[in-house]
């Protein structure tokens, strides 16, 4: 198990450097000048010059990334003398525009996405297996078609829809909630709270239709498996027959999805921190888009795509920890 | 002897989109504590579903069921789900066919086991494990205390199906229903099984149903056989009468189709021809008239128009056919 | 009975393994093992004749099926249809052998492409090889079907629209249609009721005495391999342990597990049954990944000698077309009663030792493996 772990953290780490020269590559084959994107229109010719060697954009891509791969393991000095810029290991760039360096930006902006991504994970993965083992249950009557049919609804409506939806109605027409405006929790709750009940409402419900869906098919299959015969003919009360038997042996699909959305949420969940002005990676992202700010870009591509890579990780461990056939060795 | 076991006129039928599918059409059992029934026939044939309606795992909300099975005394179709679930595994137990899939794959045998004993007994855990200990020592298992910590996956399939057979014994119930039980394991296992099965029914005096198509286990175990053709029983009696005094055509059809290992090395098989009738649109008369090679020899076209009723042909022996005692006797001579 | 002077080959193997690799998991799995699935198997089929393969599930007898006919790369060894050495042949080569070689499978449900009607399945062999049968492939289509016991009318029918039985009638029509020399029967009727079992043996049969076809034919349960082989070769764990005429075969088995297999076999006969002799072998099959020493039936073996644990026997002809692989061979008929053999307690083996059973699964594959497959045991031993 052990030998395992290590094997899959390095085989992750050698995936991350791939992913990263990559990713520096395509970026370098863009048309735009980074250089040139360093400063507004008050460039002068010589700024731009000036920041292209500061940059190391003078270099080749290979020179480029090997300095990037140094800066992330030992830090980096953008430029020489009194200008000089210090970015501290691990360095995954340093954004001109913003005058900050990228993780730092990266930092700032994790929380608001980390809550974002928790609450709306533990909101739809419980609604979406509670409400998928009810339909199994309940199969072919009333109640699993109105099931089904709202989560095809849910799966089918895009988020932005939904966001502004319920912006216009809650926020501005009802005016039931204030407008959000992000605050980490432990500065105020309350607002936390009122900030983020929407977002999350409107994630989980998304996500619950496919949850819902595959946790119904999940189960639908396991409950016609031989072993559930046998515990209703061991008089095992039906709701342990559900819950310890049939549900137990439906989750590998369930912990993959979940393992990968989870991740994915982490990647920042883009509309929607746009139509809730939520300071996360997501809205990083879109700015950094607009601006265009190249190596933030580079940087949440980056994080994000670790997030992946460690999920991955951590479902198949949990294939193990669910399943005593399956051996990690 | 008073039965252990009575079912009366049970109907099983089941609603589709295609039509009502008529499972069990009017059957009646009885059997006598500790005595061993055979109920054989081919798929389709309402075997299953008979031995699941007894054991009321049958969803009623899918499943109209009617008639009455009396357990000791006790009619089961008339009790609620709850009151018949008390009854499971702990006065009736049922074990499967395919013990590779019939044991959670995700849970130790162990855990299994006092699942078992704890759903019926309020016991500790410690106890419940050495009553698991017991029940795999009895069925055989080799070094059961560390046994009872494996995975099923960890079990060959002859294991398996005994540790089936410990979880449905580990409550001593008095009717164990055995579905197939050697049907998917290889024949040296399956001897194994059929040995350990005889061996704990003398110990215990359970009472016993086999559920099979394999006339050889059958001829191994039972005392008396109902052999069911597309719902019905056609013909019951003890496990002489069937095979040395078989009456009904299907019985002898199905009699001269077994490959056997003492039959006459040239002689070819006798196949009943034809096929199962679909049990969404049952041939009217006889269920069995479309393949019976005798129904000419009845006049006036009784098999394709009259259901003949089961009625005995002597004591304990019971035919469901129109064809009278001589032609009965002519048909034995002509097929075997 | 053909005699062995004048009998035309249509099929010979010669020392055929199968061995699959057992691989670690991981990104860069190695190989940690060997299931040797088919090790050393050497048989011969002539013209018109019936070779039964019989065996419990995991002794290889499918896998040796699907090697020779190349569904299965064999790892070693010599496959001689009708003449043409196979072993080895590329695909295109070897598609006019498979004009000579066809395949029935046990589960005509999986078997037949639910998509495809019978007449296409069954005129399928005559757009693959090219031919045009004589009077045009739709009338041959309805002859063969008529000739299987199918309604010609129902030529445009889908498979789903018949019944078990006929649909291995669907299979055994496509496997004749091109008038084969060989056909390997995997279990063909093991899937199907007993009153259609008997419908189908017969037919196999029959097809055989109109095209002089031979057929290997590959069960697990030995009484319908009585009923239709000519000779028989019993298989265990990978290795052929007896081959024999079917008459002597059945009546004189040299071999303890031929002994065993018999007497395991229940005879619907009550008091014939009760009167049987009986020998109840111990513990279940190895495991292929990590077989016995010596004689691999030792462990199961009720009389075994130290000699059976070190030393692997070699196949000796003890009269004509009567060969065993046994270091003490039953030549004295048993006596009656029940013969047990090692005490099940005794002979199972537990974690560590060979044979112990273990169906682990130790590859996932990377992200996006979803269900695993309920754990069964399959022919392949894999």
């Amino acid at each position: 198990m052990a030998g395992y772990v290590i094997r899959r953290v390095l085989i992750m780490l050698l995936l991350l450097l791939l992913l990263s020269f990559t990713v520096f590559v395509l970026f370098s084959l863009l048309p735009a000048d980074v250089a040139r994107l360093t400063c507004g229109k008050i460039c002068t010719p010589e700024t731009i010059e000036a920041n292209r060697i500061r940059l190391g954009l003078d270099k080749s891509v290979i020179e480029q990334y090997w300095i990037f791969l140094q800066g992330v393991v030992m830090g980096r000095t953008y430029g020489q003398g009194p200008g000089a810029i210090v970015c501290n290991a691990p360095c995954l760039g340093y954004s001109f525009t913003r005058q900050e360096p990228v993780l730092k930006l990266i930092l700032e902006r994790l929380p608001a996405t980390l809550f974002l991504a928790m609450g709306a994970f533990v909101l739809f993965l419980i609604g979406g297996v509670a409400l998928g083992v009810y339909s199994a249950l309940r199969r072919g009557r009333w109640q699993d078609k109105t099931v089904m049919g709202i989560s095809l609804v849910g799966y089918s409506l895009p988020s932005f829809f939904i966001g502004l939806v319920v912006v216009y109605f809650i926020i501005i027409r009802w005016q039931l909630l204030p407008f959000p405006s992000y605050v980490n929790p432990w500065v105020d709750p309350l607002q936390f709270v009122q900030t983020m009940i929407l977002p999350w409402l409107v994630l989980a419900v998304l996500y619950a239709a496919f949850y819902t869906r595959l946790t119904r098919s999940q189960m639908l299959e396991t409950l016609n498996d031989d072993y559930i015969r046998t515990a209703r003919a061991k008089g095992l009360p039906e709701r342990v027959v559900i819950r310890k038997h049939a549900l137990r042996a439906g989750l590998t699909p369930i912990v993959t999805a979940a393992g990968l959305d989870f991740a994915g949420l982490l990647g920042g969940a883009i509309i929607l921190e746009t139509i809730f002005s939520l300071p996360g990676l997501g809205s990083l992202a879109v700015s950094a888009v607009l601006s265009p700010d190249l190596p933030i870009l580079v940087g949440v591509t980056l994080v994000t795509a670790s997030f992946v890579i460690v999920a991955n990780l951590v479902v198949d461990l949990l294939y193990a920890v669910i399943d005593p056939r399956v051996r990690l060795a | 002897m008073s039965a252990f076991l009575e079912v009366k006129d049970l109907h099983v039928s089941f609603p589709t989109g295609d039509g009502v599918v008529r499972a069990v059409d009017g059957l009646s059992f009885r059997v006598d504590k500790g005595r061993t029934l055979a109920i054989v026939g081919e798929s389709g044939s309402g075997k299953s579903v008979t031995a699941q309606a007894v054991l009321g795992l049958l969803n009623r909300n899918f499943a109209d069921i009617t008639g009455q099975v009396w357990l000791d005394g006790q009619d089961l179709i008339a009790m609620s789900d709850d009151q018949v679930r008390e009854l499971r595994g702990e006065a009736m137990a049922m074990i499967f066919q395919d013990p590779m899939s019939s044991l959670h794959p995700f849970y130790r045998i162990g855990d299994q086991l006092m699942e078992a004993v704890r759903t019926h007994h309020k016991v500790s855990k410690q106890e419940a494990r050495e009553r698991a200990i017991d029940a795999l020592k009895q069925v055989g298992i080799p070094a059961p205390e560390r046994r009872v910590d494996d995975y099923p996956h960890q079990l060959s399939g002859g294991m398996r199906q005994r540790v089936m057979i410990a979880m449905a014994l580990i409550n001593s119930p008095q009717l164990l229903v055995a579905d197939e039980p050697t049907t998917a394991l290889d024949v040296t296992v399956q001897a194994q099984i059929t040995e350990l099965m005889l061996k704990l029914q003398a110990e215990t005096g359970t009472t016993l149903i086999i559920i099979t198509h394999d006339l050889g286990v059958v001829a191994d175990m039972a005392d008396e056989v109902t052999v069911m053709y597309a719902g019905r029983a056609v013909e019951m009696g003890s496990t002489d009468d069937i095979y040395y005094r078989p009456e009904m055509p299907y019985t002898l059809g199905l009699l001269a189709s077994v490959p056997r290992l003492d039959s006459d090395l040239n002689e070819r098989l006798d196949p009943i021809p034809g096929n199962p009738p679909s049990l969404i649109n049952l041939p009217p008369g006889c269920v069995f008239n479309p393949r019976c090679t005798f129904k000419d020899e009845v006049p006036g076209n009784r098999c394709t128009t009259e259901r003949p009723e089961l009625l005995a042909s002597s004591a304990g022996h019971l035919v469901r056919c129109h064809l009278d005692a001589a032609q009965r006797v002519a048909a034995r001579e002509a097929s075997t | 009975m053909i005699e062995a002077t004048d009998r035309v080959e249509v099929l010979r193997v010669e020392d055929l393994r199968v061995y699959f690799p057992v691989k670690s998991r991981g990104i860069f799995p190695r190989t940690v093992g060997q299931i040797k699935a088919v090790d050393g198997v050497s048989l011969s089929v002539g013209q018109g004749e019936t070779l039964g393969l019989v065996g419990e599930s995991g002794c290889g007898k499918s896998t040796t099926g699907r090697a020779i006919l190349r569904l299965i790369n064999p790892t070693g060894g010599h496959v001689v249809i009708n003449g043409t050495e196979v072993a080895g042949m590329s695909r295109r080569q070897l598609r006019p052998v498979r004009k000579q070689a066809q395949m029935i499978f046990q589960d005509p449900y999986n078997a037949l492409n639910p998509r495809h009607t019978v007449g296409s399945i069954i005129g399928a062999p005559y757009k693959i090889q090219q031919i045009d049968p004589p009077g045009g492939a739709r009338t041959a289509v309805r002859e063969i079907m008529e000739r299987v016991g199918l309604n010609p009318e129902h030529v445009n029918r889908y498979p789903n629209e018949f019944s078990g039985g006929q649909r291995q009638r669907i299979g055994i029509a496509r496997a004749i249609a091109l008038r084969p020399k060989l056909i390997i029967c995997d279990e063909p009727v093991s899937a199907l009721d007993v009153s259609i079992q008997a419908q189908i043996i017969n037919l196999l049969q029959d097809l055989q005495q109109d095209f002089n076809v031979s057929y290997l034919f590959i069960a697990h349960d030995l009484a319908v391999v009585r009923q239709i082989a000519h000779r028989v070769a019993v298989m265990y764990l990978g290795h052929i342990v007896e081959t024999a005429p079917r008459s002597v075969l059945y009546s004189e088995p040299m071999h303890p597990y031929t002994n065993a297999l018999l007497s395991a076999v229940p005879i619907p006969d009550p008091r014939k049954q009760s009167e049987r002799e009986r020998i109840l072998l111990g513990g279940d099959l190895p495991s292929p990944i990590n077989p016995p020493s010596g004689c691999v039936f030792h462990t199961r073996c009720f009389i075994a000698q130290d000699r059976c644990r070190t030393e692997v026997p070699q196949m000796r002809t003890m009269a004509p077309g009567h060969e065993v692989a046994c270091h003490f061979p039953i030549t004295e008929p048993l006596k009656g009663g029940v013969i047990h053999g090692p005490d099940p307690g005794l002979t199972a083996p537990v974690p560590g030792e060979p044979g112990y059973w273990s169906e682990t699964v130790t590859d996932l594959g990377g992200v996006g493996t979803s269900r695993l497959d309920s754990a069964n045991s399959t022919d392949e031993g894999v």
